[in-house]
């Protein structure tokens, strides 16, 4: 122990820490995980126990083409990144609006499903415990959503102002793994609503 | 030090607006932390004030010095203020000054999250207070928040909180809880990133040890509550049915989000109240802390387990046996990292040189009423015994002895210990040792003799009682003994208040203390070091101070 204590005094420059932007959106991960799983375990306790119509098993479909759509834009965001960091600039700005375009189109599925269930079921999140679980449990999510749209599209602003450089990388990385955590959450908030919610 | 002076000198000359302004403008760790703390001990005479008006209420039987609706807000604003708006940002201001300088850092690692945080703290005291202005809406009902500092479902629907008490409450906890996240996501990048070359994880004061596991049990503590906290305002707000037993909502289910908050949420507190200890006792033992290693692993247990006890404030709500019985072991099971701490903090002091400066006192009483605090839980854990006393002044007492008896007088004892450090002025000595013995026999007065009551049938929340069914006397005793608590209180702000202009100068270092913080200057410089410290063991200072016989060589 002693000696290894002394080759530090020796080489304080060989001292390597986690890069802390990393860690901060790691807890930010932690905290909201925390708070998607009250909601979950909500919908989950409840589901089944609306006393008045409609069910969900009347009312909803998945909407598996806008699903696919977000988990697409895993993947551009993820190339978008790879881009940045290898200086490829042209090819990170094409990668990066096909993410918004993605969230996008995602969000305006969540607006047309709603829109649907409103005026055409007449569902809202007072009808009963259905629709308050479903619409703040996935209106939980599509708030995240649009944090992340505004994020990625004040990016895409300094992009195309030339203000975004190779050095941005890793805060666009940091950026990156919200957006992934919002996709790995909408396949829990997916298998949650419509595939347990509708078979029970 | 000439420079530095005149930097003071320039600073002070500066207008009073100017110098406000930078107050409120400041991303500064110690600042924030001043601001915490200050913000904490405003609160800290509110929610004394609440406690009064309650125990001269309670004073004898058919008293009639509050109205039963004043009561009932009386218990709800002083349980949430203490909670949320004294004892977190205490907790929080300690660390936000601390952690950084223990650890050789110049700042944390998000300064202006920082700033952020304690913003939304303040907003959510903010919050809490006004609805006692703007609580009746246009209703004309309300006033202050009354359902309680835990806030059981039917109570906080519309139909039976008519006007915004209860709004006021939810957005309360729901800023102040965002604060907290953001205070925790901060003090585990800070502890894990910011680390001055050579503090390895097990080269950190436990301080900081004990700082990080609080901090990684804010996360998933906090989150819960202010989820329940967004599924009450859809409630309230868009008309949901998440707590509306009518069209098949649950009231049960807000008690399991709750207490899945509320009971980690009392080791968020006293593992900085542990903190505080672990740092004082072996200075004032002239002692290396004994079992440095078991320490960590103890905290880190009591961590994990906490995360498993919630239901046990619920035994009376009939879960099943099986539940039951789970929440029982864990329970119980917590005794064992938490006894094997009370261990090493004796075990430090054995053999010692013992000095019983204020800080010590505070933490020696801390010692001895924490271990009350843990035998009267550890009886509350069996459900059989719980049934019978669940919502006494029994279990009042109980807690009130870990938040007061352990944590408070944790607290106590940091601010004597770390005020030098803060104000370059050591607190009065006498005026110290005075307020440690008004308060100490206030609090045995108060909260040894509220079991009695308690374990007579006296149930918590009542507003008056009949006279001759025993409760009498010791309704008494426990109200005197506020007295003698305030006087401590009082004692303590004043010797705060004078210690600041007139105390005695501290140096960097008055109590020979081996933790980085103490080799800056008193107050530090607003960059802390200004060349980063190297750290070969746990007690860096001691290396400095003792080149022939350093720590590292045993390590």
């Amino acid at each position: 122990m002693s000696a290894h204590s002394v080759a530090w005094g020796e080489n304080a420059s060989d001292w390597r820490l986690p890069p802390r932007g990393r860690v901060g959106m790691w807890c930010l991960i932690g905290a909201e995980s925390g708070i998607f799983t009250i909601f979950v375990v909500a919908y989950l306790f409840y589901t089944g126990k609306s006393t008045t119509g409609p069910q969900p098993g009347d009312v909803l479909h998945a909407p598996i083409f806008y699903t696919i759509c977000l988990l697409a834009s895993s993947v551009t965001i993820h190339l978008a990144v790879r881009g940045i960091a290898a200086n490829r600039m042209a090819s990170f700005g094409r990668w990066w609006v096909a993410t918004i375009l993605l969230g996008a189109t995602f969000l305006l599925g969540t607006a047309r499903e709603w829109i649907h269930l409103i005026f055409d079921e007449g569902l809202t999140i007072s009808t009963n415990l259905f629709g308050t679980t479903y619409y703040s449990l996935v209106g939980l999510h599509a708030f995240h959503v649009t944090m992340g749209l505004l994020a990625l599209s004040i990016v895409a602003a300094f992009y195309f102002s030339g203000w975004l450089r190779r050095e941005h990388a890793d805060r666009l990385e940091i950026l990156s793994m919200y957006w992934h955590f919002v996709d790995a959450v909408w396949v829990v908030v997916f298998t949650v609503v419509y595939v347990i919610g509708l078979s029970r | 030090m000439s420079t530095s002076s005149l930097v003071l000198t320039q600073a002070q000359a500066r207008p009073l607006t100017l110098r406000l302004h930078g107050w409120v403008t400041t991303v500064d760790h110690k600042r924030l932390g001043i601001l915490y703390i200050l913000y904490a001990l405003v609160f800290l005479l509110a929610g004394g004030v609440e406690a009064t008006i309650m125990r001269v209420q309670l004073i004898r039987p058919h008293n009639d010095f509050v109205s039963p609706q004043v009561f009932n807000r009386m218990f709800t604003m002083h349980g949430t203020t203490m909670i949320f708006f004294v004892a977190m940002p205490l907790v929080f201001g300690f660390a936000n000054y601390l952690v950084p300088l223990m650890i050789g850092a110049r700042d944390m690692a998000f300064p202006r999250l920082n700033a952020f945080s304690f913003w939304m703290t303040a907003l959510g005291g903010l919050f809490l207070y006004f609805s006692f202005l703007g609580g009746d809406g246009l209703y004309g009902a309300g006033g202050a928040p009354d359902v309680g500092w835990f806030a059981y479902a039917p109570l906080t629907a519309k139909t039976f909180s008519v006007g915004h008490s209860t709004d006021f409450w939810t957005l309360s906890l729901f800023s102040s809880g965002i604060g907290s996240i953001g205070t925790a996501i901060n003090l585990i990048a800070t502890i894990l990133c910011m680390r001055c070359p050579g503090m390895t994880l097990g080269k950190m004061p436990l301080f900081v040890w004990l700082n990080l596991v609080m901090a990684g049990l804010v996360i998933p503590t906090i989150s819960p509550l202010s989820a329940a906290q967004l599924m009450l305002l859809v409630d309230r707000y868009l008309g949901g049915h998440f707590f509306d037993t009518q069209a098949g909502g649950s009231a049960v289910i807000w008690m399991h989000f709750f207490w899945i908050f509320g009971h980690p949420e009392v080791y968020v507190l006293v593992l900085p109240a542990f903190a505080f200890a672990s740092e004082i006792i072996p200075v004032f033992s002239r002692k290396a802390i004994f079992g440095y290693p078991v320490m960590v692993v103890a905290t880190v247990a009591i961590g994990f387990i906490s995360m498993s006890v919630w239901a046990h404030h619920m035994f009376t709500v009939g879960m099943s046996a099986g539940a039951n019985t789970f929440f029982v072991l864990s329970t119980m099971a917590i005794a064992v990292p938490t006894g094997i701490k009370i261990f090493n903090w004796l075990a430090t002091m054995w053999g010692g040189k013992i000095r019983y400066a204020t800080p010590m006192l505070f933490c020696v009483g801390f010692l001895f009423q924490f271990l009350i605090a843990g035998l009267t839980g550890v009886m509350l854990a069996a459900a059989p015994f719980d049934w019978q006393l669940a919502n006494s002044y029994f279990v009042v007492a109980h807690f009130h002895y870990v938040i007061v008896g352990a944590i408070l007088f944790c607290i106590f004892g940091a601010f004597y210990y770390w005020c030098p450090k803060v104000t370059g002025k050591m607190l009065d000595e006498m005026l110290g040792k005075l307020h440690f013995w008004l308060f100490f026999i206030g609090f045995h007065l108060t909260f040894d003799f509220m079991h009695i009551p308690g374990i007579l049938g006296m149930p918590r929340r009542i507003y008056t009682y009949e006279p001759g069914r025993g409760w009498d006397v010791w309704n008494l005793i426990v109200s005197i003994g506020v007295i003698f608590q305030a006087a401590g209180v009082l004692v303590f702000v004043g010797n705060l208040i004078w210690s600041c202009f007139r105390g005695k100068r501290a140096g960097n270092d008055p109590w020979d203390a081996w933790t980085l913080e103490w080799s800056t200057s008193s107050p530090p410089p607003e960059y802390n070091y200004a060349v980063l410290p190297i750290a070969r063991s746990r007690r860096p200072l001691w290396d400095l101070k003792h080149p022939e016989d350093p720590d590292w060589r045993y390590e």
